[in-house]
């Protein structure tokens, strides 16, 4: 980090604040709008259909007609509602994933006549602390819709999302942990000048990176984790009884909270706005193309991980909820537990041989990653697919089972059971 | 924001974050409505974090959100709700006069302690030397490595003795859960 350039004096650092808040907001909620129109229009491509394609060219208009049907659109109030909460509800569940915003940043350090801006709003000493603080309270939102809604299976959706969440939050706070270990700070800003300086998270926590991107899925009520809004057991839970905008900010809070843990994820494992192969970026004066560059690093990342959520969404069936709740307490929790330990001793290990922090380092963390995920994909495995169990027929055997079961379009008569 | 540059809009806002909080926690305790009573207290949680960060103690602010309003009044939420207490007469533990006024006799002894506290004059032993947020901010470990040098090296007994004292409740806790066949 090149700190001889002077930090702005007061009037710009606030000017440069509030132009900084109102990009972020603006770009921020532009994104989150066509997110949801590319979750429409990625779902029509994975099952072989068009997608919103009327309103504008390629229906890029779409989210312009949703907002104006939506704000339109009548609104119910149901009898025996809790009033002040029903209605606050909808922007509880908003704001978090908005404010969670201030910390993450989101390109290389931009000079100005007045000295060097940082491209991130707040660049909070407890960086991830307040992230994950604000991502708790993400859960207040539906709950309060749930309870608020007087409706049996809405309240359902809230309990099922406040012990989900509870639940999700402990294993992402562990593989956090991780990245703290190996960065030695809970400052954004540190973690991703420390992924610069050696190699992305990802490459040497891979199984931290993996935990957190399940937690966030469960944080963010997506499928394969969308339990508290359970159509086919809960009508819509937690916000069966809300209508127009009000029931349309839920959604919006939903793609918000994709958009927020996505850019967390690729702050805390993948480099942050930091270009791969490269120190171009990283070293030397910073410059306005800098900046530009590694913003749009940065953005390149964030969109691929919604891309991925959109994905998920579109290929993996829902949980049950039991099961749901065992891979949260039963599996995820041990191996972070496990992990976190592992880590610890490794780091422990290293800098009792006096390797430091340099490139010895991430080369042993790189191979004990390595050895970790073969041995976690082997224990999950349970001997599907790295030695199935038709490995261990004798080949004659084998033989006989595929004469049987010729590949045909359907099943003779004798063969259905 | 340092309260060197507007002294006038750090003591205004610490104010008015203390006064939020004064009203919050008299509305927590007289609400009739169990999930109202808790919403407030949350209100409180987070003007207390406020004034946390406010007083360069931001971790102890991040750690305020995290565990009360992210964690423990998500679980109040979560078993007033389930259980959806009604009555505030059938659940309370203070019932009759007596126990009121020996609550507020114990309330009011605390105040007083705490002003009298907050005029003592400190042992310097029983203090740290005071290191503003931006001196300890740029040493390696940020502003939680001496948190983590107190808690994990200087008093590790302690710290060690209230973990084996959480694990016994949480051992208990699972004892009393269980179904007795």
């Amino acid at each position: 980090m090149d700190q001889t350039q002077l930090d702005p004096g007061f009037w710009p650092f606030v000017i440069f604040t509030v132009i900084k808040m109102l990009a972020i907001f603006t770009l921020y909620m532009v994104g989150v709008a066509y997110t949801t129109l590319a979750e429409r229009k990625i779902s029509g491509w994975i099952q072989d259909r068009h997608g919103p394609n009327r309103v504008g060219p390629w229906g890029l208009f779409q989210v312009l007609a949703d907002g104006v049907k939506n704000i339109m659109k009548e609104e119910s109030m149901p009898g025996g509602v809790n009033k002040p909460l029903f209605i606050l509800a909808p922007a509880i569940a908003f704001v978090p994933a908005l404010i969670a915003w201030a910390v993450i940043p989101f390109a290389a350090p931009l000079p100005t006549a007045w000295g060097r801006v940082d491209m991130v709003v707040a660049d909070l000493p407890i960086g991830f602390l307040y992230t994950i603080g604000i991502a708790s309270l993400g859960v207040y939102g539906i709950v309060l819709a749930g309870w608020s809604s007087n409706n049996k299976y809405a309240l359902l959706g809230g309990l099922r999302a406040s012990a989900q969440m509870v639940s999700y939050e402990i294993t992402m706070g562990m593989a956090l942990l991780c990245v703290l270990l190996v960065s030695g700070n809970v400052s954004l800003t540190d973690i991703v000048a420390q992924q610069q300086g050696s190699t992305w998270n990802a490459i040497i926590l891979s199984i931290a990176g993996f935990l957190f991107l399940v937690s966030a899925f469960a944080e963010t009520n997506r499928v394969p984790f969308d339990m508290p809004e359970a159509e086919s057991e809960l009508i819509a839970g937690y916000h069966s009884e809300y209508s127009a905008m009000k029931f349309s900010m839920f959604p919006i809070s939903e793609y918000a909270n994709m958009v927020t843990t996505s850019a967390m994820f690729v702050t805390l494992f993948l480099g942050g706005w930091d270009i791969p192969f490269t120190d171009w970026d990283s070293t030397g004066p910073y410059t306005v193309g800098k900046a530009i560059a590694t913003f749009g690093m940065f953005a390149a990342k964030t969109i691929f991980f919604v891309f991925f959520y959109i994905w998920v969404r579109w290929t993996l069936p829902r949980f049950r909820y039991d099961q749901l709740m065992s891979l949260g307490w039963k599996v995820m929790l041990p191996i972070a537990l496990i992990y976190l330990v592992i880590i610890s001793a490794a780091i422990v290990a290293l800098d009792m041989a006096g390797l430091g922090r340099g490139p010895v380092f991430g080369y042993a963390m790189g191979g004990l990653n390595l050895v970790c995920l073969v041995v976690l994909v082997l224990v999950l495995d349970r001997g599907r697919l790295v030695s199935p169990a038709s490995g261990r027929l004798a080949p004659d055997e084998v033989e006989r089972l595929r004469r049987r079961a010729p590949m045909r379009a359907t099943l003779a008569p004798e063969e259905i059971r | 924001m340092n309260n060197e540059f507007f002294p006038l809009f750090f003591s205004f806002h610490f104010y008015l974050f203390a006064v939020i909080a004064l009203v919050s926690a008299i509305l927590f305790v007289t609400r009739k409505s169990p999930v109202a009573a808790a919403l407030w207290l949350v209100n409180v949680m987070f003007c207390l974090a406020a004034l946390y960060v406010m007083l360069d103690a931001q971790f102890i602010g991040a750690i305020q959100i995290l565990v009360y309003a992210g964690a423990i009044m998500v679980v109040f939420l979560f078993v007033v709700m389930l259980l959806n207490l009604g009555k505030p007469e059938d659940v309370s533990d203070i019932r009759g006069n007596l126990p009121r006024v020996t609550a507020g006799f114990v309330g009011a002894a605390l105040l007083a302690e705490v002003m009298v506290l907050a005029r003592a004059k400190w042992s310097a032993q029983l203090t740290l030397p005071v290191a503003s947020g931006d001196a300890v901010r740029s040493e390696p470990g940020g502003i939680i490595a001496p948190i983590a040098e107190v808690l994990l090296r200087d008093q590790l007994l302690a710290f060690e003795l209230a973990s084996i004292l959480l694990l016994v409740a949480i051992v208990g806790a699972v004892t009393i859960g269980r179904k007795r066949s």
